[in-house]
């Protein structure tokens, strides 16, 4: 298979990008959503698809709708049309925690972490889709219920070392600093195990080397554990350098869709980064 | 000894999760435990069981029933008393209907009932929050309390509306009636005491007791990475729910004896109970049972120390109580929110540095 350079979709069933990882076949695929809320048209007619094992990116400028994409991605939004398709299955009406039910994670965009409980609880918790024993078997805790805690609590260690975050583990993440918390998000994001990662900003409000870390955490996620990723991100180095592929929107609408340097390029998409002339 | 975890090396994820992770802890744990059953019951008498330490376990359990909700799962409540007066009339019904059957497992069933009482005043739970789901279960409370009252089936047509614990017996020795003797009203209390704050330990510090937090501290993460909340909400009713019934039966059959609903499960008591937690500390085992002594604690030592000591009036010392209460609650709301469980905490950290503090 050859490397991605053409500007219609890629073959179904999958290809290998230009350093090697490959990619396959389509795991999430959004057809012709629409979603509004009264009047305001949040979303018009995009459809996109996310391929397995790839890094996909979400930009545009403020208020282009990406944040509300995500949303209905994730199970928050029901699109008033169009249908969201996972893993070859038409996703019926369903809840937010039946979507995570499904193998799909996400951060946010303003950190949405359980203030009051330690990085090692909040990690734990992005594990309940994992955890089985009843309340009756939790309420005795010998056995079964203790069993689990520590058969979680060593997966959960894993993904804290992966994250260098060891020395946080028991404080409370109240406490800790923004780019700590972003990434304890990510930890617990990671801990369900998902198929799927959206993650919505992982890198607003960080400097230079915050961001190379984050943005080195989402490679090796991709890479060591085969996650798919599909990302919104303000910062172009950033997306252009990590994402295999680009969805452009704005004002609700998609007007790009490509590899970064067929984005760069697009006409469209430049106008709506920096303005057209109108004469 | 000085109160140090250095040295206490954590082998295996068990041990690191434990209940007092430092041994100094574990040691007073143990200590507390043998004396309290093993020296108290023998020396324990009427008055200080039925003044101080009876109510204080009854009241513990209550507390440790609230903070499971407020505390834990973050959902208001001001209906406590009614769920007490639930426990207390089904095990009133329960004790009169099966006289056969021991009091232990009607205790447990009346909690049960008012389990599923609770999860029925829970459902608006998942729509409001906050002052508003405070009302609608202020709501349950005065429900609960006019209907047993209005309905004579509830306290079995006697004429005074009162109930009153017919004696039952464990190991025929009786537990609940006027034959009661202080060791065995403060035995009973205590087992259930230890049980209950034992299960609601390893509740909270489980996957349920995070799936909790998660809700209290931002519901709508919670929900985006997989805890269900509406099974979540009601869970966390249900148990407290099983709880404070557990505590409204003990407290009317083995610390009363009669009842009237009005006067034991009125709208005062769950303001107390809330008091309790809020002095104790929200989401804290220790905060129920540090809040629970402190307010039944605090009032007789007001009264042994005006009445007896100084020699005041008895309604100026009452009043006087109503008072301290009342500013002791503000001053903890504004100087030390998270209540007594987050001092001990602050002096057990400054402890492990002591005395070399830098």
């Amino acid at each position: 298979m050859s490397s991605l350079t053409h500007k219609d979709t890629p073959p179904a069933d999958g290809y290998v990008t230009e350093d090697g990882r490959t990619i396959g076949g389509v795991m999430m695929e959004m057809k012709h959503i629409t979603l509004r809320f009264g009047g305001v048209v949040a979303i018009q007619d995009i459809s996109f698809d996310i391929r397995e094992g790839e890094i996909r990116a979400i930009i545009g400028p403020n208020g282009a709708g990406k944040s509300s994409m995500l949303n209905v991605m994730s199970g928050f939004y029901v699109p008033s049309e169009g249908e969201v398709w996972f893993r070859g299955r038409k996703r019926p009406p369903m809840k937010p925690f039946q979507v995570a039910q499904q193998g799909l994670a996400r951060t946010f965009q303003n950190i949405a972490l359980f203030k009051g409980m330690s990085t090692l609880d909040n990690i734990m918790t992005g594990r309940v889709t994992l955890m089985k024993t009843g309340l009756l078997s939790q309420a005795i805790w010998w056995g079964k219920a203790q069993h689990e805690e520590s058969e979680h609590r060593e997966k959960v260690e894993e993904i804290i070392d992966f994250l260098e975050i060891q020395a946080i583990r028991k404080t409370p993440v109240g406490r800790l600093p923004y780019g700590l918390q972003k990434r304890v998000e990510l930890g617990r994001a990671l801990a369900a195990e998902p198929k799927l990662l959206l993650l919505d900003e992982p890198m607003a409000g960080m400097n230079v080397e915050e961001k190379e870390d984050m943005s080195r955490f989402i490679l090796d996620v991709n890479d060591e554990f085969g996650t798919t990723i599909a990302l919104i991100e303000h910062d172009m180095g950033v997306v252009m350098d990590l994402s295999d592929r680009v969805v452009v929107m704005d004002y609700g609408k998609k007007i790009g869709d490509g590899t970064p340097d067929e984005v760069r390029n697009n006409k469209a998409v430049i106008d709506a980064y920096l303005g057209v002339a109108h004469d | 000894m000085l109160y140090r975890e250095a040295g206490d090396f954590k082998a295996s994820y068990v041990e690191d999760s434990q209940t007092f992770p430092i041994k100094f802890d574990r040691m007073g744990y143990y200590v507390t435990l043998a004396i309290a059953f093993g020296i108290i019951p023998f020396i324990i008498n009427d008055y200080w069981a039925n003044a101080v330490v009876v109510p204080f376990l009854i009241y513990a359990i209550a507390s440790i029933g609230l903070n499971i909700l407020t505390g834990y799962a973050g959902q208001v409540s001001l209906g406590t008393g009614g769920f007490m007066a639930v426990g207390a009339f089904a095990c009133y019904k329960l004790m009169t209907a099966f006289p056969d059957i021991n009091i232990i497992f009607l205790i447990l069933i009346s909690g049960g009932i008012t389990a599923a009482v609770g999860m029925a005043f829970g459902l608006p739970s998942l729509r409001i929050k906050g002052f508003y789901l405070a009302v609608a279960t202020l709501a349950a409370q005065f429900f609960l309390v006019w209907l047993f009252n209005k309905v004579p089936w509830f306290y079995n047509y006697s004429a005074s509306g009162q109930i009153s614990a017919p004696e039952r017996t464990v190991f025929s020795i009786p537990v609940t009636g006027p034959h009661t003797e202080a060791w065995a009203k403060y035995l009973i209390c205590l087992i259930f005491v230890f049980a209950l704050a034992w299960i609601a330990r390893n509740l909270t510090r489980g996957s349920t007791g995070r799936k909790w937090m998660a809700i209290r501290d931002m519901d709508i993460a919670a929900e985006i990475i997989g805890v269900n909340p509406l099974r979540a909400k009601l869970s966390a009713f249900a148990i407290s729910s099983f709880f404070v019934g557990v505590a409204g039966a003990l407290f009317f059959a083995v610390y009363l004896g009669a009842a009237e609903v009005g006067e034991a499960f009125g709208t005062q008591k769950s303001f107390l109970v809330l008091f309790m937690i809020i002095i104790g500390g929200l989401g804290s085992i220790f905060g129920s049972f540090a809040g629970a002594a402190f307010m039944v604690l605090l009032p007789v030592l007001l009264k042994n120390l005006l009445v007896g000591g100084l020699g005041w009036p008895t309604d100026l010392a009452a009043n006087f109580e109503v008072l301290t209460v009342g500013a002791l609650i503000i001053i903890f709301l504004i100087a030390e929110p998270h209540g007594i469980a987050q001092l001990w905490r602050t002096a057990k950290e400054k402890l492990r540095l002591w005395p070399f503090p830098h």
